[in-house]
């Protein structure tokens, strides 16, 4: 399983990454290979302001519906476009091509609480 | 939790289990898009011996399968399959099924996991015309090679010519070199193929030689998640979602399973004969996503306004089509092919249109 040492991991298997100002975030390795062959994701909170644990969107695979849940507070920048025609970007590069949203954060100590690495590690081994 | 003869196997090629129906099953090896495009393309086998069996013989034999399925078994001949639906008396369906005819006394009855025990208590208790019948659903093993290829790669395991055989009949050839094999023209798919019978104590050499014989046509492994997105796009039932004890086969678009001939006098006959004449109030009907979503069982459907005529029974995202796909018990007048209705996915209605399956021609 992947995980990254440089992100920031949540509870509900959200990873996030700073860049600049922003926040990218997406599922991690694990999710997507709990959940299968993603086929569907829609996010219609762009602009939203929501807080830390609200859904954002929904991830739909072949067989299970789930709600993709900020890690931290924030307002919703931008949505992965290339997700609308090929959500199987989360399935191959979860990481990487398949991030999800970009946000503001609000609360940039929220990010702090976060999982590092070795936390989620011991998560999903649990 | 019960397990196939192939258990072993499915763990060690890396197979995500589930518990299906009481049985430990593999849902998925690489995963369910691309092994659903493998068997449209090309070719995979499926492990479905959890899939009943029932022998029903003697000089009665005829006389009880007739009761109790829909079809008219008399338009069977030897090597023939049929597909049928045992009727509750109660116009329900207790479960479809397979019948095939070895011989005018002696008949094999291919039922769905879940529903073995329920079956087998009904044909026993419809049995007073004194067919002999036996269960050996525990004792046989069954693999579905489905695919455009699929009856090619077989050939090379019998002397016996399969791969001109007609869809829907069987042959009992020596197989992977064992002998007494059920070789079936039958599938869950749409895409061609066929099912094979074994013993269970043959089931793991027959695997390996169908996967050996599959090499050079890049025969994949499939689980129980493509067999469901394969089924769903070629618009066959499945029991549990789309027919139950409570759907009667005229409302769910079996009639034409559902003959009434001279002869045939089944189980709810004079039912479903008037539900013919006089028409059902809700039919299971296909339909195809306009908007962009999944649709899932247990989904409304609605009209423009939001009011209710329906529910889905079956949805998925079809994996060649790219769009959201399903079955649906939908009110008359709504349910005309081209119709417009909507199906309320998490408190949006999005829009569908009601399209005669099968979803995509292979």
């Amino acid at each position: 399983m992947n995980i990254p040492e440089n992100l920031k991991y949540s509870d509900d298997h959200e990873w996030l990454r700073m860049e600049g100002e922003e926040a990218i975030i997406g599922i991690t390795d694990f999710a997507q290979s709990e959940l299968g062959d993603i086929v569907f994701v829609e996010v219609e909170t762009i602009d939203e302001t929501l807080e830390k644990g609200e859904a954002f969107g929904t991830v739909e695979a072949v067989k299970t519906v789930s709600d993709l849940l900020l890690p931290v507070g924030g307002t919703i920048l931008e949505l992965n476009e290339k997700l609308e025609d090929e959500p199987e970007l989360i399935n191959k590069d979860p990481y990487g091509e398949g991030w999800i949203v970009k946000i503001k954060v609000t609360h940039p100590a929220e990010i702090d609480e976060m999982l590092n690495s070795t936390a989620y590690k011991s998560l999903i081994e649990s | 939790m019960k397990k196939t003869a192939l258990n072993a196997m499915h763990r060690q090629m890396g197979a995500k289990m589930v518990e299906f129906a009481g049985w430990d099953m593999p849902v998925q090896f690489e995963g369910i898009n691309a092994e659903h495009k493998a068997v449209r393309t090309k070719l995979g086998v499926f492990d479905v011996s959890h899939m009943g069996e029932f022998w029903v013989e003697g000089p009665h034999a005829f006389e009880l399968v007739q009761k109790v399925t829909t079809n008219d078994v008399a338009a069977l001949t030897d090597g023939k399959v049929q597909y049928s639906c045992f009727p509750n008396g109660k116009g329900g369906i207790v479960d479809d099924l397979l019948v095939y005819r070895f011989n005018t006394e002696k008949y094999l009855l291919v039922v769905n996991a879940s529903n073995i025990d329920k079956d087998w208590a009904h044909i026993n208790s419809r049995n007073d015309v004194g067919a002999k019948l036996a269960n050996v659903s525990d004792e046989v093993s069954q693999l579905a090679v489905q695919g455009p290829l699929a009856l090619k790669a077989m050939q090379k395991l019998t002397k016996t010519s399969v791969e001109d055989m007609e869809y829907y009949t069987f042959k009992v050839v020596e197989f992977a070199g064992v002998p007494d094999i059920i070789f079936s023209t039958t599938g869950y798919t749409g895409s061609g193929g066929c099912e094979i019978y074994m013993p269970n104590n043959k089931a793991e050499e027959i695997y390996n030689a169908v996967l050996e014989a599959g090499k050079e046509f890049d025969i994949k492994p499939i689980g129980l998640g493509a067999r469901d997105t394969l089924r769903l796009e070629s618009g066959f039932c499945l029991y549990g979602n789309d027919i139950d004890d409570t759907t009667s086969p005229i409302a769910a678009g079996l009639g034409w399973i559902t003959k009434f001939v001279d002869g045939n006098d089944f189980i709810d006959r004079p039912l479903f004969e008037s539900q013919k004449a006089n028409g059902v109030p809700r039919r299971l009907k296909g339909f195809v996503m306009v908007d962009k979503g999944v649709p899932r069982h247990e989904y409304e459907v609605t009209d423009a306004d939001g009011n209710i005529i329906g529910h889905v029974t079956s949805g998925t995202m079809s994996p060649m089509l790219h769009k959201g796909i399903g079955m649906a018990y939908v009110d008359k007048p709504f349910w005309k092919e081209g119709s417009e209705i909507y199906i309320k996915v998490r408190n949006k209605l999005l829009k569908a249109v009601i399209t005669r399956p099968p979803f995509y021609k292979a």
